[in-house]
């Protein structure tokens, strides 16, 4: 990790009414990193994600941006400031067109010239959602709906991008469609926080990991240690 | 009167309709749009209408020009609808669907009576300009009354005004993805909030707009002149399917020609059983087609 | 629960105790009270059946009904009809149908056939209204409540339209309103506390988990729905024959609106919520109204300011949704029973806090 880190989590507790969700959780995000955050289902991943985007406010911690604390801000404003979630189950608009989501994705820069940029930027990404820019996105399968997501968070000129399981349901072709881009991204210097049930594809991508379990984190360490050491993953995620 | 079913006869209906539909699409399309952002079925929207009138009768009073009063009968809606939302909405924004309806039930009661102590409960003229009370007779025994073109340019003009906006401009954008999908629409940085003002804003606007054709047509104005349009506009969006802009409209205009074509083919005995057709209809539909002719939103069923 | 043959003792004195407070009351005002005060106790108890029905359906449901009003019209056209007498109905309802314009029935059967008709209807329209869900079924009955008034105003056969029906046989004594009033809170206290109450109100806190268990919800919503409408229509029957005369217009939305907040006010699901939600609504409906004429604080006047209990009313149910949405009780119940418990806890506590006062912090 090179500099101060962008975004960190100390000690966030998280609860869901009288269940708790995260007991106490600490992690740390540098400029241009990847980091994957794996664990089994209901470990705490999206509810970590939730609490950076302000969507659940933790009951007890911090969650700094540049250093400043943003726990407790409305989303809207947490995405304002750049940092952008790309919900769990895709979440596009389906009423509106391709292009209309991509338009609001760039929402919180309000400058055409840039939303004209960020979209022949994305449309390189994303060829095939070029052809279908006047679709209604309900109509796109569901892979489509996936990279028309992270499209649409992309046009957001995200400074920190959370991807919540972008490979979830889609098929293996799809996935190594997706993490293609994926790399794109990193290799343009992307600061990314990735939750993903594929291991082994997070891992190949991501610079570091972190494994929660039960609200827990059990592991922490850089992808390629993790990936020499696959018992570990293997015990934690269960497979 | 003309013999039913004569070709001339159904003109005179397309006439009519026409002119009752634009009425009903702009009342209903507020009652969508508040209802697509915060699941707020707004009885007050009719209040709001009532609001407007009497803001227009004051300004007429205090001898302005007919185009001021309009402009501002429409702005002191929007003003309304605008304040509704901070002091009885706002607070209240995620409670049950219930609590909700019978708090708009509650801020329209309040409304009307503050209406009644202020102005007291009797009707009062309101006189509109020639330009909008004349009839034309273009033919035959066909009417034309001026009202009802005013009524169909003023609905073309702003329901195209409308579509414009939220098909082409950020912030329209916006208003339509968070009735789609607040939780996503927060994550790109848009404020509920504030697409909820909004929503509130351009849809008591068209209500003003609308009251204004209303009150031309009726003549006289009185604090619980909401209450019927707002029913009304209420079961057009109903046939239209609940929530969306291209419903309310579609609804308003459907129940226009419903209304019309029931006045002028129900045998004079049973003419006055309209009203109870027309809210039958509304049950039928929410029975068998709960999304509406359009059917966007299917009502979950228990 | 073991109880203490105290407590068994100190409930058995407070049932007492209640009872005769309630006949005490009871005989206080027909023997003594004022016309004033015998009018407000009738009204409080067709009132109190109209929410404790109300509640009945919508507080154990939870879903909401805008047109009980509409049952509560029928119950009183249908009984005034029946009880009218024939000579009356000569002047009045002329154009009244055969059987009708010659029969005229007592007081009894045609409430009880008010109630019934209100009944059938109600379970007419719920067969496939109470299969929607949420504000749908609020819709639908609102709906319903405006093709009953259409209906008031056309069927001018019966109803003599818009103009006021008038000679209904002032029937309605305190006695019959307090007994009926009585029977309706004792059915929606066993059916509350009965396996259908369980099931409705199962089926209201988590549909899909009831409809696991093999609970119809929309058989047990319809059952609730007719016994609710059938009360409903009783009231209005006590109600016409009490006020002797009345339109269309006093079965619509200010009636509806003033019920509806009642029952909020004591909380949905409450029966014992109910009583209170509807004292305390109309104590301070019945000031402010006396209130609208104008009146005088010190050299200030105030007034004339008609629609003043409306606002009354509408500023309560704001405040309620906004700060207190459940309303006094929730779906909780004051219970006798509950005093010496109470008591006892109080005491016990204060103990507490003469030994150690902190352990009081420590609980939460
Ligand atoms: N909206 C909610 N209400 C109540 N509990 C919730 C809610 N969302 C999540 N939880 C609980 O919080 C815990 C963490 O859930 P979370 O969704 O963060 O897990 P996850 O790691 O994202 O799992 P998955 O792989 O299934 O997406 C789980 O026990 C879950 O049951
Ligand atoms: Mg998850």
């Amino acid at each position: 990790m090179d500099g101060p880190p962008v975004l960190e989590l100390r000690n966030v507790e998280a609860a869901y009414g009288a269940i708790r969700a995260l007991h106490g959780l600490s992690l740390s995000l540098g400029p241009g990193e990847v980091v994957a955050l794996l664990g089994p289902n209901g470990a705490g991943k999206t509810t970590t994600l939730r609490v950076i985007s302000g969507l659940l406010r933790p009951v007890r911690g911090q969650v700094l941006y540049r250093g400043r604390e943003i726990s407790g801000r409305p989303p809207a404003l947490i995405a304002r400031m750049g940092i952008i979630q790309c919900p769990e189950g895709r979440q596009v608009f389906k009423n509106l067109t391709v292009r209309e989501n991509l338009i609001l994705g760039g929402y919180r820069l309000g400058d055409p010239d840039r939303e004209r940029r960020n979209l022949e930027r994305v449309l390189t990404l994303f060829p095939m959602l070029k052809e279908r820019l006047r679709q209604p996105a309900g109509l796109l399968s569901g892979g489509q709906q996936q990279m028309l997501a992270i499209a649409r968070a992309l046009m957001a000129d995200p400074e920190i991008l959370l991807l919540d399981e972008p490979s979830l349901g889609l098929a293996p072709r799809v996935v190594e469609e997706v993490f293609e881009a994926l790399a794109q991204l990193k290799a343009q210097g992307l600061t990314m926080l990735i939750v993903e049930q594929n291991a082994e594809k997070a891992l190949e991508l991501a610079d570091r990991a972190y494994v929660l379990e039960a609200g827990r984190m059990v592991l922490a360490d850089t992808a390629s240690r993790l990936r020499e050491n696959p018992d570990l993953i293997r015990i934690y995620l269960g497979r | 009167m003309h013999a039913a079913g004569s070709l001339e006869f159904w003109i005179q209906q397309l006439i009519n309709a026409l002119g009752l539909g634009s009425q009903y699409a702009l009342m209903a399309v507020g009652l969508a749009m508040v209802f697509a952002v915060m699941r707020l079925i707004n009885f007050a929207h009719g209040t709001v209408m009532m609001a407007s009138a009497y803001i227009g009768l004051l300004l007429l009073q205090a001898g302005m020009p007919f185009p001021l009063v309009a402009l501002g009968a429409i702005a002191g809606a929007a003003a309304l609808g605008v304040l509704m939302e901070r002091i009885a909405y706002r607070p209240v924004r995620g409670a049950s669907d219930v609590a909700l309806l019978l708090n708009s039930f509650a801020v329209a009661v309040l409304l009307e009576n503050l209406a009644i102590m202020l102005f007291s409960p009797r009707s009062r003229p309101f006189p509109m300009p020639a330009l909008l009370t004349r009839v034309f007779h273009p033919g035959g025994n066909l009417f034309l009354p001026s009202i009802h073109l005013w009524a169909f340019g003023g609905a073309l003009l702003a329901l195209s005004g409308l579509a414009l906006f939220v098909t082409r401009t950020r912030l329209g954008l916006a208003m339509r993805a968070a009735a789609e999908n607040p939780v996503a629409a927060q994550l790109l940085g848009i404020e509920i909030g504030k697409v909820t003002v909004l929503a509130f804003a351009i849809g008591s606007a068209m209500a003003g707009l609308a009251v204004l054709f209303w009150t031309a047509h009726v003549g006289t104005i009185n604090p619980g002149m909401g209450f019927e349009p707002v029913l009304k506009a209420f079961v057009a969006c109903v046939i239209g399917g609940f929530g969306t802009i291209q419903g309310a409209v579609l609804g308003g205009y459907l129940l226009g020609a419903l209304e019309i074509v029931l006045q002028g083919l129900l045998p004079s005995g049973i003419v006055g059983y309209r009203d109870a057709m027309v809210y039958g209809i509304l049950i039928l539909i929410l029975l068998v087609r709960p999304g509406g002719i359009l059917g966007y939103l299917e009502a979950e069923r228990v | 629960m073991g109880t203490s043959p105290i407590r068994r003792g100190w409930r058995w004195g407070l049932r007492g105790v209640a009872l005769l407070l309630l006949a005490g009351i009871y005989l206080a005002l027909e023997r003594g009270g004022s016309a004033y005060l015998q009018r407000l106790a009738v009204l409080f108890l067709i009132n109190l059946m109209l929410v404790v029905s109300l509640n009945l359906f919508t507080g154990f449901t939870g879903v909401f009904s805008l047109g009980h009003v509409g049952f509560m019209a029928l119950g009183a056209y249908t009984s005034a009809i029946l009880t009218l007498p024939i000579a009356m109905k000569k002047v009045n309802l002329p154009d009244l149908p055969a059987p009708l314009a010659s029969t005229t029935l007592p007081f009894l059967p045609a409430l009880i056939l008010g109630g019934f008709t209100a009944a059938a209807v109600a379970l007419l329209i719920g067969i496939p209204i109470l299969r929607l869900s949420g504000h749908f079924v609020a819709v639908a009955t609102l709906g319903f409540l405006i093709i009953t008034r259409v209906v008031l105003i056309n069927a001018e056969a019966f109803t003599r339209g818009t103009r006021t029906f008038t000679g209904v046989p002032p029937f309605t004594t305190l006695g019959w309103a307090a007994l009926w009033a009585l029977l309706n809170l004792y059915i929606a206290w066993r059916l509350k506390h009965s396996s259908l109450g369980l099931q409705v109100r199962a089926a209201r806190d988590d549909p899909w988990g009831a409809r696991g268990v093999g609970v119809s919800i929309a058989r047990v919503r319809l059952i609730a729905f007719g016994i609710s409408a059938f009360f409903t229509g009783i009231a209005g029957g006590l109600w016409a024959h009490f006020l002797t005369a009345f339109s269309p217009n006093a079965f619509y939305f200010s009636k509806t609106f003033e019920i509806i907040v009642m029952m909020i006010v004591g909380g949905m699901g409450s029966v014992t919520g109910s009583v209170l939600g509807t004292l305390l609504v109309m104590a301070s409906t019945e000031l402010l109204r006396n209130m609208e004429p104008g009146f005088a604080i010190g050299s200030f006047t105030f007034g004339p300011l008609y629609g003043l209990s409306q606002i009354g009313l509408a500023v309560l149910l704001i405040l309620l949704i906004t700060f207190r949405r459940q309303g006094l009780l929730g779906d909780q119940e004051l219970r006798l029973e509950a005093i010496p418990e109470r008591v006892e806890r109080w005491l016990a506590q204060r103990k507490v806090v003469l030994e150690s006062p902190r352990v009081r912090k420590a609980d939460p």
